[in-house]
C-alpha cells in the first residue's frame, strides 16, 4: 500500500503501481462460465444433474438411431437391415411426398411453382434488397403469381395437359392450400376489419357475427361444413371440387382471424392520422388506402406472418375430408405393408419439412417484431 | 354517427348519412338475399335427395357403438343420447388438457427464464420443437408410432402401482369404495373449508395487529393429515380393484384407450409450448425496478416473486392464455382423425353419416363449441377484470 500513495517528497515519475494480478483462475474463462451459469447454488446444482441426465438418457439413444445405425441407402424395406432408422423408405416415397400423385411426365410445372415462389420470396428476407424491388416483388407474389400457378397446376390450355385437382398432392398441395388461404384471406381480412370499426351498426354487426362465428368453431367443422353442406348450399347442377370446397373452408375461417390482426393495427393508428386525413380532405376510402392501411398493415406484418404460421400448420386438417397433403401423403405411405414398421421415420420426415417452414417463418417474424419495436423498449 | 349535420345545399348523394343510410340498407339486402337463396337451394337438395328436415332423428336408436363413454351408453340409446356422450368426451380431453398444459407451460415458461443455462436452453428446444409441429402430425406419432406400436397384452410394460401399459391403452388401480370411506372424505372437506376460515382470520389478524400466523402450513397440515388420521381410525376402507392379467386381456382396474392418451398428451404438449411463451414475456414485462423495489422493502425472493411480480405479470398473461384454452378446445376437435369418441367423430361423423341430417347436425356441433368459446371467454375475463390494475 505504501507505494500506491506516493509521499510528498518523492518525485511523481517514481510512482509506479504494482501490475494487476491475474484473476482467480474460478473468475476467468470457462471455469467462471460453469459456475455462473450451471452450479451457482445448490437447486442449481440438482437442476443441472437432472438436465444432464435427460439428455444423456435421450441423446446417444436418438443420434444412434437416426445416423449410426440407420439405412441410408436402397429402393426396398430389405435395404433396411440394421436396427436404426430406414431412410430408404424416405427416399423411395419422396416424390411422392412432394409432388403426391401428379403425374410424373408433368412434374416439371410443379418445380416451376417452387422455384418462382422462391425466387420473390428469398429477395425479401435478404437484407440488402432495395424497397422498390421488394414491392414490386411482393406485389407480383399476391397478384399475378397465384394466377400463373393456377393456370400452370391446371392446365387444359396452352398445350398443357390438364390435371385435375384430385391428382394433386404432397408438400405441393400444402403450399397450394396456405397460399391460397393467406392470398384470398388477406383482403377479406381487411374488409371484416374496416366493417368491424365501421361507425354504421349494420354493417359492424354483420362483420362482427361473421368473425366471431368463424373464430369460435374448430377448422374441422369448417372443413366438414365445406365438404358435407356447401353441396346443399349449391342450385342443382352446380358443383365445386374437393380442393376448391376446402379451400373455400380455410379461406373463411382464416379471413376471420386475419381480421383481428389487421384490427390490432387499425387500432393502433392515432386519431390524428385519421383527422389530417380528413382536414386534406381525403374521403373514406383514399383516407383508408393512402394513410391508414399503410401504416397497420406494416406494424402487425408479424402478426400476419405468425397467421400464416398457424394456417400452415393447419393444412394438415385437410387429410381428414381425404385429401392428400403432405402428411396425408405420409399416413397413406406407412400403412404400406411392404415396407414393415416406418412410422417414425415418416413422421419424423413430414415434421422436419413443418419445422423447417415454421421455423423459418417465426425467426423473421420475431426479427422484424425486434426491429419494429425498438422505439418503444425501455 | 359523429358528424355534424351535412348542410342543406349538398346533393343527397354528397350526404354522408344518406349514403351511411343506403349502404347499409343495400349490404342488408344482400345478405339476406344471400341466406334466402341458400335456404331455398338447400330445401330444394334436400328434396330431391329425400331428406327430412327438422330434429325428430334425435329419438331415433342409433346402433352404433362407442368406443369410451362417461355415461352409460349402448348401440340401442338414441342419437341423443351420442350427442351428450360426444359433448362429455369433449369436455374430459379439453379439461385435463388445460389443467396439465396449464401446469406444464408454467413450468417451461419460468424454465426458460432459470439462470441455469443448461434448463433455459433445454426449455427452448423444448418450445421451439413441439410448437413448430402441426398438432395432428404430433397426434399421429403418438398414436400410432408410439402408443400402437407398444407390444400386446401379454408383453405389457410394468409401471408402479400395478400400472400396465400396452397397445390396448393403459391400466390403472381404480379404489373400490366402501360406505364408510366416506367419512374420510367429510373429513377431507371439513378440513378444506376449516382451512379456509383459518387463512382468512390469519390474514384478518395480520391486518390488524401485524402479528403473523403459519396459516399456509397449518392448513396444509389440516387437509392432508386429518383425512390419514380419520383413514386409519375407521380401519382403512378402501381396497383396490387391481388390473391383472387373464388369458389375453387384462381384467380389473380402470383402463384409459390408447386414443385418449395420445389426443391429451399431443394437446398438453403442443398448448404447453405456447403458454410457456406467454408466460415467459409476462414475467419479462415486469420491469426490473419493481423486483428491486420489493427487495429495498426487505421482501425475501419468494415473496416478492409472490407478492409482486406475478400479479402483474398475470395481467399481461391472462388474455393470451384464454385464447390458447379456446384453441385448445377447438383442436380436441382433431380427436376424429384417430377415432377417439368427442363430438365432432361420433356426432358430425357417425351419426351425420347414419342420418345425413347434415344442417342440423353441423349446426348442432358448431353451437356446442360456440358454447364453449364464450363461456370460457366469459370465465376468464371475469378472472381479468379481478386481476387488473385497480386505478383510483
Amino acid at each position: 500500500m505504501a507505494e500506491m500513495t506516493p509521499t510528498g517528497g518523492a518525485p511523481a515519475d517514481s510512482f509506479r503501481p504494482i501490475p494487476p494480478r491475474p484473476p482467480p483462475s474460478s473468475a476467468v474463462g470457462p471455469v467462471r462460465w460453469v459456475r455462473e451459469n450451471l452450479v451457482s447454488s445448490p437447486l442449481n446444482v440438482l437442476l443441472t444433474a437432472i438436465g444432464l441426465y435427460l439428455i444423456w438418457l435421450i441423446v446417444p439413444p436418438l443420434i444412434d438411431w437416426a445416423l449410426v445405425s440407420a439405412d441410408f441407402f436402397g429402393s426396398s424395406s430389405d435395404d433396411c437391415t440394421s436396427d436404426g432408422a430406414c431412410w430408404v423408405f424416405v427416399g423411395a416415397r419422396f416424390q411422392f411426398f412432394i409432388y403426391g400423385f401428379y403425374p410424373d411426365p408433368e412434374r416439371w410445372r410443379v418445380n416451376i411453382m417452387f422455384l418462382m415462389l422462391a425466387a420473390f420470396l428469398v429477395p425479401q428476407f435478404l437484407p440488402g434488397t432495395p424497397a422498390v424491388v421488394r414491392k414490386w416483388l411482393g406485389i407480383f407474389g399476391l397478384t399475378l403469381y397465384p394466377l400463373i400457378t393456377a393456370v400452370l397446376l391446371l392446365g387444359g390450355v396452352f398445350g398443357l395437359p390438364a390435371v385435375e385437382t384430385g391428382k394433386w398432392g404432397g408438400l405441393m398441395l400444402t403450399l397450394v392450400l396456405s397460399y391460397v388461404g393467406i392470398v384470398a384471406a388477406l383482403p377479406i381480412g381487411i374488409l371484416l376489419a374496416l366493417g368491424r370499426r365501421s361507425h354504421m351498426p349494420i354493417i359492424r354487426t354483420i362483420c362482427v357475427m361473421f368473425i366471431e362465428l368463424w373464430r369460435g368453431v374448430p377448422l374441422i367443422s369448417v372443413l366438414f361444413m365445406a365438404s358435407v353442406m356447401l353441396p346443399l348450399f349449391l342450385p342443382e347442377g352446380v358443383n365445386f371440387d374437393k380442393l376448391l370446397r376446402a379451400l373455400i373452408g380455410i379461406v373463411m375461417f382464416q379471413s376471420a382471424y386475419m381480421a383481428e390482426v389487421i384490427r390490432g393495427g387499425l387500432q393502433g393508428i392515432p386519431k390524428g392520422q385519421y383527422e389530417a386525413a380528413a382536414a386534406l380532405g381525403l374521403g373514406y376510402w383514399r383516407a383508408t388506402g393512402l394513410i391508414i392501411l399503410p401504416q397497420a398493415l406494416k406494424m402487425v406484418i408479424p402478426g400476419i406472418v405468425n397467421t400464416f404460421i398457424a394456417l400452415f400448420k393447419d393444412t394438415t386438417l385437410v387429410l381428414i375430408i381425404g385429401l392428400f397433403d403432405i402428411l396425408g401423403a405420409v399416413q397413406a405411405s406407412i400403412v404400406d405393408p411392404a415396407w414393415g414398421r416406418v412410422a417414425v421415420e415418416g413422421y419424423v420426415f413430414a415434421a422436419f419439412c413443418f419445422w423447417v417452414f415454421c421455423f423459418g417463418m417465426s425467426q423473421y417474424s420475431q426479427g422484424l417484431e425486434r426491429k419494429l419495436h425498438t422505439g418503444h423498449k425501455r | 354517427m359523429a358528424e355534424p349535420a351535412a348542410p342543406k345545399s349538398v346533393a343527397p348523394w354528397n350526404n354522408p348519412r344518406v349514403r351511411a343510410v343506403t349502404f347499409q340498407a343495400v349490404a342488408l339486402v344482400l345478405v339476406l338475399w344471400f341466406f334466402w337463396t341458400i335456404f331455398q337451394n338447400t330445401l330444394t337438395n334436400m328434396e330431391s335427395r329425400g331428406i327430412t328436415t327438422g330434429f325428430g332423428f334425435l329419438d331415433n336408436t342409433a346402433g352404433f357403438g362407442i368406443l369410451f363413454s362417461l355415461v352409460p351408453y349402448d348401440e340401442s340409446n338414441t342419437y341423443g343420447r351420442t350427442f351428450i356422450v360426444g359433448i362429455l368426451n369433449t369436455l374430459l380431453v379439453s379439461s385435463l388438457g388445460i389443467l396439465f398444459a396449464t401446469l406444464l407451460g408454467f413450468i417451461v415458461g419460468v424454465a426458460r427464464l432459470s439462470s441455469n443455462w443448461l434448463i433455459a436452453k433445454m426449455a427452448l428446444v423444448y418450445v421451439e420443437i413441439t410448437r413448430n409441429i402441426p398438432l395432428l402430425l404430433q397426434i399421429f406419432f403418438w398414436y400410432f408410432a408410439v402408443l400402437r406400436a407398444l407390444p400386446g397384452p401379454k408383453q405389457s410394460l410394468e409401471f408402479p402401482f400395478n400400472a400396465f401399459m400396452n397397445n390396448r391403452g393403459l391400466y390403472m388401480a381404480s379404489p373400490d369404495v366402501e360406505p364408510s370411506f366416506w367419512f374420510v372424505v367429510a373429513t377431507f372437506v371439513a378440513a378444506v373449508v376449516g382451512s379456509v376460515v383459518l387463512i382468512r382470520w390469519a390474514k384478518k389478524r395480520q391486518d390488524a395487529t401485524g402479528q403473523r400466523f403459519p396459516a399456509w402450513p397449518t392448513a396444509f397440515a389440516l387437509v392432508i393429515g386429518l383425512p390419514v388420521i380419520v383413514f386409519w381410525l375407521i380401519g382403512a376402507p378402501l381396497l383396490w380393484d387391481l388390473p391383472a392379467l387373464e388369458g389375453f386381456n387384462f381384467k380389473g382396474g380402470v383402463r384409459l384407450i390408447p386414443e385418449f392418451i395420445a389426443l391429451w398428451l399431443a394437446l398438453t404438449l403442443y398448448t404447453a409450448s405456447f403458454i410457456a411463451e406467454i408466460v415467459r414475456s409476462g414475467i419479462q414485462s415486469v420491469s426490473h425496478g419493481q423486483t428491486e423495489a420489493s427487495m429495498a422493502l426487505g421482501l425475501r425472493r419468494g415473496t416478492a416473486l409472490r407478492l409482486i411480480v406475478i400479479p402483474q405479470a398475470m395481467r399481461v398473461i391472462i388474455p393470451p392464455l384464454t385464447s390458447q384454452y379456446l384453441n385448445l378446445t377447438k383442436n380436441s376437435s382433431l380427436a376424429t382423425a384417430i377415432g377417439y369418441p368427442d363430438l365432432v367423430a361420433v356426432f358430425m361423423g357417425t351419426t351425420l353419416n347414419q342420418t345425413g341430417q347434415a344442417v342440423e347436425i353441423v349446426a348442432m356441433t358448431m353451437a356446442v363449441y360456440l358454447t364453449i368459446s364464450l363461456s370460457i371467454s366469459l370465465l376468464m375475463n371475469l378472472y381479468n377484470r379481478a386481476m387488473a390494475l385497480k386505478e383510483r
